[in-house]
């Protein structure tokens, strides 16, 4: 049993969240997360959220999917059990194009989306500690992870000059 | 505060496109002298071929072949700008309207158009009875017991007939021309009056060229090049030239953006609206391949003689004269920018987009120099002094066209409602 003590800062308006994000960073404190009701526009460049490098896992499963569904038809078609059909060659290039397509977007895309399931650890025994139900609602909430020799104090006096409304202390055990 | 942007075109660029025509007119002149005097040499051999049945076509018939081509595919660049501010408007667009007047300004070759493809159509016609483009104004094809008499053209001559033909012509251009007129209108009283009324008014406008224009790019395809292959169909046509023309517009435009940005003009657009308009290029290049391709493979498929053959003349076919370019088609107009332009990065880099416009630009008329080649002029179709030389002479027509209508208004439309949106546009 672990735990972990994070202080949230409770902020009413999105605009004064950013430039709290922003002032908070610039303080040199580490923001552990930050909780909205909604996606806010323009958070990930504040927060400095690296750009995700999912496209990289796509582009790669889909020539995945490219390659197996060539070698499949070549394969098949070519040299396992060759077949005339409309009188065309054996290996009818053409002809594998819309099968070849189709493979390439099924690979690309579930290949994204089981990569994002893994990297993101999402899965249905996952526990989310919710630090404050009102991010849910109509509040945003600042998470600091509260580590041994920070100084409560100043983070509260940070936040606060920042507009926060409300700075707490909450405890979550793991 | 958003000021206005006036655009100044400098003297030297004004004269550098009288330059480009007047070389390009020099081009075409020699090499019209020296295929004349080439074609005279082998006079009489070709007589004699003629005279078996052979069908050769001469310097006139290159000279046709490239002013129709050429005026198509900057007809179809020009028709691309109203189209591309009227989507913008049927779909209440925010982030297009720092940008929506270059592709405004695109329009103004529309009239020239119409003016060069009604002569080019009608003048061989008047002189010598029949345009050699299109094989089914020749009469003798019509007349019952003439050895040259083809029922299946007579069957098409409900509307393949030179009256109807130019009535649809003219139609087509007044129709474009006056929803080009009539949006630019509504845009410019904008930036005077403001207020929301031009605005609505240009989305009933935009909504009404959507339908007009889903009925014209179709048909006016049909007529300008399908029926160049008179006896072959597909009901896909439509829709390639569209795509070949849809595609070449939106590189034009970013093309534009990118020299005004590198120029200093447009400095509310951001690599955001770049961005955008790379996913409008990179998509619709696939957009492209998709119904160019969807064409051509039920064809090769069905492999049926009177389908197939408009692909044998261009693979394969006519010596295979037509092969590198059939490829070289396929690299530069789905390959290249499909792998160039899939990162973000890209989209957002002026250099990168700008390189793919270019490629985009040639490699659509490369497209159309594949659709009316063929049929015009067999396998003797070259690509030389002419081709470079009626080029140059239509890009240069058409910079004048475009740039003088640029600089008629502000390049930013200050009292566009959704400007304010489109300056902190963001992705």
């Amino acid at each position: 049993m672990t735990s972990k003590k994070y202080i949230l800062g409770v902020f009413n308006d999105e605009d004064v969240l950013l430039n709290a994000i922003e002032q908070t960073r610039a303080a040199g404190t580490k923001i552990y997360d930050v909780f909205s009701p909604y996606p806010i526009h323009g958070i990930d460049d504040v927060l400095g959220i690296q750009r995700s490098r999912l496209p990289i896992v796509a582009f790669f499963c889909g020539l995945c999917g490219t390659s197996f569904a060539l070698w499949m038809q070549i394969y098949m078609l070519g040299f396992d059990w060759p077949m005339i059909i409309g009188g065309k060659p054996h290996i009818a290039l053409p002809s594998f194009i819309p099968v070849t397509f189709e493979l390439t977007v099924l690979c690309a895309a579930f290949g994204m989306v089981i990569t994002f399931f893994i990297i993101s650890g999402l899965r249905p025994t996952l526990k989310v500690p919710v630090l404050d139900v009102r991010s849910t609602d109509d509040k945003y909430v600042m998470a600091i992870e509260l580590k041994e020799g920070t100084d409560i104090n100043k983070l509260n006096d940070l936040l606060r000059s920042h507009g926060a409304i409300e700075v707490n202390e909450k405890e979550v055990v793991k | 505060m958003i000021t206005e942007e006036r655009l100044n075109i400098p003297a030297r660029a004004t004269k550098r496109f009288f330059f480009m025509i007047a070389i390009g007119l020099i081009l075409l002149a020699v090499g019209l002298v020296i295929a004349a005097n080439s074609s005279g040499g082998h006079g009489e051999g070709h007589g004699e071929a003629a005279a078996a049945g052979h069908h050769a076509a001469g310097w006139g018939q290159r000279l046709l072949a490239n002013l129709w081509m050429n005026n198509v595919y900057f007809t179809g660049i020009s028709v691309v700008g109203i189209l591309w501010v009227s989507i913008q408007y049927v779909a209440y667009a925010g982030w297009s309207a720092s940008i929506k007047r270059i592709p405004e300004a695109l329009g103004s070759y529309i009239l020239v158009g119409g003016i060069v493809m009604v002569l080019v159509f009608l003048l061989p016609i008047l002189f010598t009875g029949h345009n050699t483009l299109f094989h089914w104004t020749d009469h003798s094809v019509h007349e019952v017991g003439n050895p040259n008499y083809d029922p299946i053209i007579v069957g098409k001559s409900g509307y393949l007939n030179v009256t109807f033909y130019v009535i649809r012509m003219v139609a087509y251009f007044t129709l474009w021309f006056l929803f080009f007129k009539w949006l630019r209108r509504e845009s410019i009283s904008e930036d005077l009056n403001g207020g929301l009324d031009h605005y609505n008014k240009s989305i009933r406008l935009g909504a009404t060229f959507l339908v007009i224009f889903g009925v014209t790019s179709s048909m006016s395809a049909w007529d300008w090049v399908l029926s160049i292959d008179t006896h072959w169909f597909s009901t896909m046509f439509g829709w390639y030239v569209f795509a070949s023309w849809w595609v070449s517009g939106l590189a034009a435009i970013t093309l534009t953006i990118i020299i005004l940005k590198q120029m200093g003009y447009l400095t509310m657009v951001t690599s955001n609206h770049l961005h955008d308009l790379g996913k409008f290029i990179f998509g619709f290049s696939i957009f492209w391949t998709y119904i160019w391709f969807s064409q051509f493979m039920l064809y090769w498929y069905a492999n049926i003689p009177e389908e197939v053959i408009y692909f044998q003349e261009r693979l394969g076919g006519n010596n295979n004269h037509y092969t590198w370019i059939f490829f070289f088609n396929l690299l530069i107009n789905f390959a290249f920018p499909f792998l160039v332009l899939m990162t973000r990065d890209a989209k957002r880099q002026m250099l990168i987009l700008k390189i793919v416009c270019i490629a985009i630009l040639i490699g659509h008329w490369f497209d159309f120099y594949m659709m009316i080649m063929p049929g015009t002029m067999g396998g003797e179709s070259g690509f030389g002094l002419i081709e470079i030389g009626t080029a140059l002479t239509f890009l240069g027509i058409f910079l004048l066209r475009y740039t003088k209508e640029l600089s008629k208004a502000s390049l930013v439309p200050v009292n566009h409602p959704f400007l304010e949106e489109s300056v902190h546009h963001h992705v």
